[in-house]
């Protein structure tokens, strides 16, 4: 992973190629597999059902700033379904936003890197999260801001599918079109599943993108593993002037990239791997490489 | 009151592009004139208070100054979380502005009466907590509110209430005034609590008995350097309040006088509303009397604390019995509704 330095402005559509992109995401499973293993207890499945998206979206269409993480002109990003930080942590360590020494620390004691994103203590988190429901609410609210001061970033939300059962994303979904938010971009990470079965068995959330369009989003539905798919839908997104909010449904898989973990996805939503299946992830990820 | 605040509001965004409004469906003409001058910071959001609080956070964090305003059960009981979370975590300079403080909307039954809002507030760190007596007091409020550091709830009373602050005095947030001065007694209030103790106070003052009022329109932080002062000079103590005797004003009087080691002993008795919802159908001054917030039993209690060595039984939320044992007491406002709950689903 290339260092750059961190003055530097990194503006949208970066032109990472599509190769590049796609072992980048197999990276960051290794990382999240190294800290994990650090911590002794982490959330893997649903970290790797979005590895391909964190990855596009910070090393490709998000416009930063790592030297100044509160620039104004930055694009925001919030992680509504919070407890994948860590797929976040190497990518923000990677573009300089703190020091990758950070990462080993993660979940010991005192860490400025925790399970859930806390913007008190991690330098690049736009909005603490952890309870599922809240950030979009938050990104209409930084939607209207960037209106007011006649700003041109934009405002992305990730939310897990699971976290759709909560009646606050629909609050807000309802209620970003009323405000002609189109520089609001939510992505659903798709992954059918939540901690204790499959979405569609639990409470039923189908047909995400039918729903959100009937709420006045405009959606766009991807393969969520396909990084040029990826980088598609980000570089088309309307411009951030547009009155309609998009909303970019990913499908994936939870567990995506290790075939164990995609035949038991739930076994680990929160896990620890032993030595074995340790050894045999990261074999099979290194593969692809 | 909530006029004032309302219309301070948006005095406050002609001189300070920062303060953006916020409702959550209030009723029809709410800061219509701010809402034709300044259109880009006026929300009407619809009725989702959670969207609203998360919105307002949102805005917050982008440099504005935020007034979320709607009825206060909807801000403290169902946003509580977005409130604990995407406000006081990220402390960040939104006023929740809860209509209808206490038993203000009695006649519209418990879903509407806020009578723990301070309770669940005051538990949020970086919370600061006011409740003005009268409009003119919430005038002087709302001049130094746009600066503070952090959130704030505020809590409106009825409205029309008659003035007892000094129209011309700043207000400073964290800091008591004193309405009365007295060597026997202090009874300390907030919200609309100090017509009360004033009321009180002057019918004492014709029993002979000196009782001084120390209005808390701050009720977190709380002056801990006036409470301090008033309390060691006296020994009585009575708190008065619209709110549950749990963990309002009362009780953080009572959590200070506990550890504040007074050196002399201090004879203190909290009055409020009973740990129970209220049954009966009312207006809020013919509930606060059922309830027995009023002169009357204001000055009584300070009657029989100034005339005996000792407090024999508390009023609240606690009671000793006839054998000398305390009891916790939980006013049962409804029968049980096991009989109403129907049988068993069938199997």
């Amino acid at each position: 992973m290339t260092k750059r330095p961190p003055e530097e402005v990194l503006q949208r559509k970066r032109g990472a190629e599509a190769e590049s992109l796609r072992r980048a995401a197999e990276e960051l499973r290794l990382a999240v597999i190294e800290m994990i293993n650090r911590a002794g207890l982490g959330h893997y499945s649903s970290t790797f059902s979005a590895a391909e998206i964190l990855t596009v979206l910070y090393r490709h269409t998000l416009r930063l700033k790592p030297s100044d993480p509160a620039w104004p002109d930055r694009d925001r990003f919030l992680l509504g379904k919070g407890h994948i930080a860590v797929g976040l942590w190497p990518l923000l360590a990677e573009l300089g936003f703190f020091p990758t020494h950070w990462l080993e620390a993660f979940g010991k004691k005192g860490a400025r890197l925790q399970d859930h994103p806390d913007m008190h203590s991690a330098p690049g988190i736009d909005f603490s999260s952890g309870s599922l429901g809240h950030n979009l609410s938050v990104g209409v609210g930084m939607a209207i801001a960037a209106r007011l001061q006649k700003k041109d970033h934009r405002i992305f939300v990730m939310l897990g599918d699971g976290e759709l059962h909560e009646g606050q994303v629909w609050e807000a979904a309802m209620s970003a079109p009323h405000f002609d938010l189109g520089n609001l971009v939510a992505i659903v990470d798709a992954n059918g599943s939540c901690a204790s079965g499959e979405t569609s068995s639990i409470m039923n959330i189908e047909p995400v993108a039918g729903r959100f369009e009937a709420f006045g989003w405009r959606t766009v539905e991807i393969d969520g593993h396909d990084v040029s798919a990826i980088v598609r839908a980000f570089d088309g997104l309307p411009d951030p002037t547009d009155v309609r909010p998009t909303c970019i449904v990913a499908r994936t898989l939870k567990g995506k990239g290790v075939s164990f973990m995609e035949a038991e996805p739930r076994k680990w939503h929160v896990g620890f791997l032993g030595t074995a299946d340790r050894a045999r992830a990261i074999d099979e990820i290194k593969e692809r490489l | 009151m909530r006029k004032m605040c309302l219309q301070m509001v948006h005095e406050l965004a002609r001189h300070d592009e920062r303060v953006v409004f916020m409702g959550s469906d209030l009723g029809h003409g709410t800061l219509a004139e701010m809402q034709s001058e300044l259109p880009d910071r006026f929300y009407m959001e619809g009725i989702s208070e959670m969207n609203l609080v998360g919105m307002a956070a949102g805005l917050a964090m982008e440099g504005a100054v935020v007034y979320a305003n709607t009825i206060a059960t909807f801000l403290t009981r169902r946003s509580f979380e977005q409130v604990a979370m995407d406000v006081c975590h990220a402390n960040l300079p939104v006023r929740l502005i809860g209509n209808g403080g206490g038993l203000v909307y009695a006649p519209l039954g418990p879903t509407h009466e806020a009578t723990e809002d301070l309770a669940i507030m005051r538990a949020l760190p970086n919370m600061t907590i006011v409740a003005p007596a009268d409009a003119e007091e919430m005038r002087q409020f709302m001049r130094v509110s746009v600066d503070h550091d952090g959130p704030i709830y505020i809590r409106l009373a009825k409205g029309y209430d008659p003035v007892v602050t000094d129209p011309e005095a700043p207000f400073e947030i964290g800091r008591a005034v004193s309405l009365r001065e007295g060597a026997d007694a202090v009874i300390v209030t907030t919200g609309i609590g100090p017509r009360i103790a004033l009321e009180a106070a002057k019918r004492l003052a014709q029993r002979g008995i000196d009782a001084g009022v120390l209005h808390l329109p701050t009720v977190k932080p709380l002056d801990l350097d006036a409470l301090e002062a008033r309390i060691a000079a006296v020994p009585v103590v009575v708190s008065v309040e619209e709110h549950s005797l749990i963990g309002g004003l009362g009780s953080a009087v009572a959590e200070f006088i506990a550890e504040a080691g007074f050196t002399t002993p201090k004879h203190f008795r909290r009055i409020g509303l009973p740990d129970a919802y209220p049954t009966r159908y009312g207006s809020q001054a013919s509930q606060l009397e059922d309830f027995g917030v009023t002169a009357e039993r204001v000055e009584a209690t300070v009657a029989e604390l100034c005339g005996s060595a000792r407090t024999v039984a508390g009023l609240g939320t606690m009671q000793r019995k006839g054998d000398g044992k305390w009891q916790s007491r939980m006013i049962s406002s409804h029968p049980s509704t096991q009989g109403q709950r129907g049988t068993a689903l069938p199997g």
